[in-house]
């Protein structure tokens, strides 16, 4: 099922998570082998960071509940992973965070030297008190991010991802798009929720709260991409939930050019993507439709 | 189904040396010999420990004191709660009737040992560790040939459990090896068998976060050792260009497996 996005060709319109697998080549490689459009590296920092200790990941059932603090060997560190992706022969976003308007520039400006087809920028993840998030609920700070990133990124792609926690995300993606942003990823986790273990008395999460994901948010999430494409007319990648084709074709439907898949991974493991791929395309082909005829078709 | 972890009391605490204890847990798990659990200790952290011993209404683990948990998880004491997730992973794999060698170092008998008394009929079964305190579970598997060796030959052979594994191969026609041990070890096991046409399954660590596949923490090349391993076999094995070699820190950076087990005096 190709799929044409912001100029490249793609094998299918699925879109791995940032922060799902994508630690080093070797599994990006085989995501991409597992039917993935485009692979998303694990967000990238300016410095080395640990990401918190323990618990970090919990499975709810009908989807996660995650603090893992954004580990990164930092953007100077990774040597022999850009020397091995640079050889790549799939679609490669490279998601990047900063504290500050100025280390976002700094990794991006790096980053885009090595070659990645796309940069994502995560300006929206609830597990750093200093970085992410505090960016993607003001629609003035997502500007200034942005068109600074912008400034510095050449011909490649850059792709704000939103958090569902801003007062208005229609709002936070027109800043995007007027800041010059090539498309919007949304969502990143919804939250912060906790839990508490009643037996120790004790939130298990080492970081006390964490963003959830997975099926449960899958209504925020579309409620999100539609109100984002009500505001502009950027592509935008859906993710939230996703983790059968007909979810896919309900993203798609609120306006969504291509699908994000994160959670979906643990129920029904890498090959997910072809799996998805292969039920949309039945899907389409039941009802008599196209891609291109549903997107957005929820707007009426 | 919610998978968070479930708080335990400690029934048992069997101390086997100043560094090894085993803690029993009166509590039923559905396992496969080699399969790991994630056991939390509220405020401390969340670390992956195989299952060393298993029966219908009981289990234990065994932990090494190295650092920071493990050092508290040997200091607990019967009625402490932890909390356990799991378990997760692969576990070993058994053709019936197969003639098969168990080689362990030091704490990697842990998983093997509920894989050996699962295993029917005759068994060899090679066990080192540097000196007669650490070796684990003596008289566990009184019914096999088991051969020890140690570093300093405080007890049984003093040398390698690599030479005392090529040895049993010269007599015997192993179908499988199964190994546990430091990576070094495990390499140089499993390029005793590729040498002699045997089959191995070897048990990997590494860092590891969800336990179930998404995080990434734990890839080695492209498996996820906590899903797709611990266990791994030959045909993986060939293939896995980052055995013995490299592994991720917690930072995701990769390193050498010398600079990933001196994580702690960095
Ligand atoms: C599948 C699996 C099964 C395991 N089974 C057992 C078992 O049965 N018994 C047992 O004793 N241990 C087992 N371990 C190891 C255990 O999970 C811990 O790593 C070990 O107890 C050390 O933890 P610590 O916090 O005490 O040590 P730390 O203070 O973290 O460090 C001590 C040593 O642990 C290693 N290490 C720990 N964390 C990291 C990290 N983030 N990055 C790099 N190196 C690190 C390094 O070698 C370091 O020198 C298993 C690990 C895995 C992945
Ligand atoms: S620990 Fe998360 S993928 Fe293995």
């Amino acid at each position: 099922m190709n799929v044409n996005f912001l100029g490249k060709q793609l094998k299918s319109p699925t879109v791995l998570a940032s922060g799902i697998l994508g630690n080093s080549f070797d599994i990006l490689e085989r995501v991409h082998g597992a039917g993935c459009g485009i692979v998303t590296m694990k967000s990238i920092g300016p410095a080395p960071r640990d990401g918190h200790n323990n618990p970090t990941v919990i499975d709810l059932g009908h989807g996660l509940i995650n603090a893992v603090g954004l580990p990164t060997p930092g953007f100077r560190h990774m040597d022999e992973e850009w020397e091995d992706l640079e050889k790549r022969d799939f679609p490669l976003s490279a998601s990047i965070y900063g504290g500050s308007v100025s280390e976002f520039v700094e990794v991006a400006k790096f980053v885009a030297e090595k070659g990645p087809d796309f940069i994502e920028l995560n300006i929206s993840c609830p597990n750093s008190a200093k970085h992410g998030m505090l960016f993607g609920t003001n629609p003035e700070s997502s500007f200034d991010v942005v068109s600074a990133v912008k400034r510095v990124t050449g011909q490649i792609p850059v792709i704000p991802k939103l958090t569902p926690q801003a007062l208005s995300i229609g709002e936070i993606a027109k800043a995007c798009e007027e800041a010059g942003a090539d498309a919007l990823c949304a969502i990143n986790t919804a939250g912060p929720g906790m839990l508490i273990d009643i037996e120790s008395r004790k939130p298990i999460l080492a970081y006390k709260k964490g963003g959830l994901s997975g099926q449960m948010i899958r209504p925020i999430a579309v409620r999100c991409v539609y109100e984002i494409c009500q505001q502009t007319t950027l592509p935008v990648i859906g993710l939230g939930g996703v983790t059968t084709g007909r979810d896919a074709v309900e993203m798609i439907m609120a306006g969504a050019t291509l699908v994000g898949v994160g959670s979906a991974v643990k129920s029904r493991g890498i090959d997910v993507f072809s799996t998805i791929t292969r039920e949309l395309a039945q899907w389409l082909e039941d009802h008599g439709t196209t891609l291109e005829e549903i997107r957005g078709a929820a707007h009426g | 189904m919610e998978k968070k972890p479930v708080m335990l009391k400690i029934d048992q605490v069997q101390c086997h040396n100043e560094n090894y204890a085993t803690l029993f847990f009166n509590h039923g798990i559905e396992f496969i010999p080699g399969q790991f659990v994630m056991l939390w200790l509220p405020e401390i952290d969340e670390k992956p420990y195989t299952v060393s011993f298993h029966s219908k209404e009981r289990f234990g683990v065994t932990v090494e004191a190295k650092g920071r948990f493990s050092q508290r998880a040997v200091a607990l004491k019967p009625g402490d709660l932890v909390g356990v997730r799991g378990p997760f992973g692969n576990g070993f794999s058994f053709d019936a009737h197969a003639n098969v060698c168990f080689v362990a170092g030091g704490c990697g008998i842990a998983p093997l040992a509920p894989m050996i008394e699962s295993v029917p009929g005759s068994k060899t079964i090679i066990q080192g560790a540097r000196s007669d305190d650490y070796l684990l579970f003596k008289d566990r598997f009184s019914g096999s040939d088991v051969h020890y060796c140690t570093d300093d030959g405080s007890f049984g052979q003093k040398g390698f459990v690599t030479d005392a594994l090529a040895d049993a191969m010269a007599n015997n026609m192993f179908d499988m090896v199964y190994t546990c041990g430091p990576e070094v070890m495990m390499k140089k096991v499993f390029d005793l068998c590729e040498a002699n046409s045997v089959r191995c399954q070897i048990s990997l660590e590494r860092y590891m976060r969800c336990g179930f596949g998404v995080c990434g923490a734990c890839v080695c090349g492209k498996e996820r050792v906590c899903v797709d391993g611990p266990v791994f076999e030959s045909q993986q094995i060939r293939t896995l260009d980052d055995f013995n070699k490299k592994a991720l820190l917690k930072s995701g950076k990769a390193v050498t497996l010398n600079d990933y087990f001196s994580w702690r005096s960095a």
